[in-house]
């Protein structure tokens, strides 16, 4: 016990809390003229909107594939099962150089939308599949196992009492689904924006455009201008956390209405 | 005749599934998306990496630099990952098998490494021990160096894969409850006997499991290390950053030859990761919620 609380401090609470005192130590006024700097915002601008529009994709695609996954039996279920996980265990610079590989202007995906004019890689278009890579896994490993535990009962009442499958689904099962599609966004979401390894290669970096704030701490810190860098950290963590609140307000919503939560 | 063709059609058009049609469609589309998304990358990672042959591929992964950064990384998940088995062990252990105050805030805490940004889980070391700290200037008058250097960096991926062996036994450990471990006191077992004659067997498989994707990630841990690791060539630089390096000199194929490894460390992970699941899904359910 003692170990585990001497551990956990050292490790986690220590460092965290020498970042809180750094940023408090710098007082309101020096914070917010930091925090206001055109270039921070336009970073957290391009971080938030990229991560929000790939969490809103990952959530139509995650919740088709967690549904395909649970219902449907087809050969090589398992193995595409399996594959589900390989953002958790690809390493973010692996799949960010393989991303920047395949869609840039000469890349597999990338060859397809030269033609058109389209540029994925070296564009915000480029942060937000990397963040789809990313942030898949979260959507779909949230709505599986609560999508086992629907039983079918209720969509058999509901076939019986004249609903056609549409309506079922769209009235029955999705209702129940809303915690675990919302906790699976928050994921996906918090995720995203944090994420900096797969997403530098691929991002193209231009202020304003395509610098992500995880990046620009880095710079930051490569100019040792810590201020900046803990700042950007700060206002970073404070969004994270009111995140992770929303998840666990979600969670224990759910867990009254629906008796079970993940 | 007719009857039939009808029956057989209502069978098809069962009111609680989908048509054949809708669900090939469906499954289409998943699998779709799951091969652009998931696959390519993968395939696109070897795809690069022997572009040039099997010997720029082999000349690349024995280049020094090479060598070196495959040792550093070996060494980093060498310190780091025990230290997280010992510490996720000891941590599922007092939450699971005691009662105590703020332990529902203790687990939320174990969680706090995944839902920060892996940059800013390298900058708070920065800030701990770099120029203008406390604690920095001081180990250096001792002559330890821990930014730039192996400390920080193993610091740095001891955070990140902090929570990956405890999130898995926590569930597990409490499923379990603590009835074995009272018959064996009862029957006379010491607390050391108890844990590795009866705690220890309950748990192996969910420990083995969470091990391996501590190890995968600490592996493969980039952005936290990046901001630790000063990048100095042949001597801090771990895998992923050798990558980051050689890609950023246009050296495409090295990078990806190296890059492969890791590939080929996520695969074996995934592999590994499922014949656990399928092999042992009871024992090690209670952790994948």
């Amino acid at each position: 016990m003692g170990f585990t609380l001497t551990y956990f401090s050292l490790i986690i609470l220590v460092p965290l809390l020498a970042l809180a005192f750094r940023s408090a130590g710098l007082g309101p006024a020096s914070f917010w003229i930091a925090a206001s700097d055109a270039r921070v915002l336009g970073a957290l601008r391009v971080s938030f909107v990229t991560a929000l529009i790939a969490a809103a994709v990952n959530v139509v695609f995650g919740t088709l594939i967690a549904w395909v996954l649970v219902r449907y039996r087809f050969p090589g279920r398992r193995i595409f099962d399996a594959v589900i996980d390989l953002p958790f265990a690809l390493p973010t610079a692996v799949a960010g150089i393989a991303l920047t590989a395949i869609y840039a202007p000469n890349g597999t995906i990338g060859a397809l939308f030269a033609p058109l004019g389209w540029r994925i890689a070296y564009t915000p278009a480029g942060i937000v599949i990397a963040m789809i890579f990313i942030g898949l896994p979260f959507v779909v490993r949230t709505i599986q196992p609560i999508l086992e535990e629907v039983s079918h009962e209720v969509e058999e009442a509901s076939a019986t009492l004249g609903a056609t499958r549409f309506q079922t689904i769209t009235r029955v099962l999705l209702p129940s689904l809303t915690p675990a599609i919302l906790t699976g966004f928050a994921l996906a979401f918090a995720r995203g924006v944090g994420e900096y390894g797969s997403i530098i290669f691929i991002a193209g970096n231009i202020p304003f455009v395509s610098e992500i704030a995880p990046l620009l701490i880095y710079i930051r810190l490569q100019e040792f201008n810590y201020v900046g860098a803990t700042v950007i950290a700060t206002v970073m963590l404070l969004i994270s956390f009111a995140l992770l609140f929303a998840i666990n307000l979600i969670q224990a919503w759910s867990r009254r209405r629906y008796g079970y939560g993940n | 005749m007719a009857t039939k063709l009808t029956a057989r059609r209502s069978r098809k058009t069962s009111p609680t599934s989908e048509t054949p049609l809708v669900q090939g469609l469906l499954i289409a589309l998943s699998l779709l998306f799951m091969g652009v998304i998931l696959l390519l990358p993968l395939y696109a990672v070897f795809h690069e990496a022997l572009i040039k042959g099997p010997g720029a591929y082999f000349a690349a992964l024995l280049e020094p630099d090479a060598q070196s950064a495959i040792r550093l990384t070996l060494l980093v998940a060498a310190i780091a990952v025990p230290l997280n088995l010992v510490f996720g062990v000891a941590a599922s252990w007092a939450i699971a098998k005691f009662e105590f105050k703020g332990k529902a805030f203790l687990i939320t805490l174990i969680d706090l490494p995944f839902s920060v940004s892996p940059v800013i889980s390298g900058l708070v070391y920065v800030l701990l021990f770099g120029a203008g700290s406390v604690l920095g200037p001081v180990l250096k008058s001792y002559g330890i160096e821990v930014l730039f250097a192996l400390p920080g960096i193993v610091l740095a991926t001891i955070f990140v894969t902090f929570p990956f062996v405890a999130r898995e036994l926590i569930p597990l450990m409490q499923d379990q409850g603590t009835g074995d471990e009272e018959a064996a006191l009862s029957l006379g077992a010491n607390g050391w006997q108890t844990f590795f004659l009866v705690t220890l067997p309950n748990i192996k498989w969910g420990l083995l499991y969470g091990v391996l994707l501590c190890n995968a990630r600490a592996m493969g841990e980039f952005g936290a290390v990046a901001v630790v690791s000063g990048k100095i060539r042949g001597q801090t630089t771990t895998i992923p950053l050798q990558v980051e390096m050689l890609y950023n000199e246009y050296n495409a194929t090295a990078a990806f030859a190296l890059a492969s490894l890791l590939a080929l460390l996520a695969l074996v992970t995934l592999v590994l990761k499922s014949a656990l699941e399928w092999r042992f899904s009871a024992e090690i359910a209670a952790g994948n919620h």
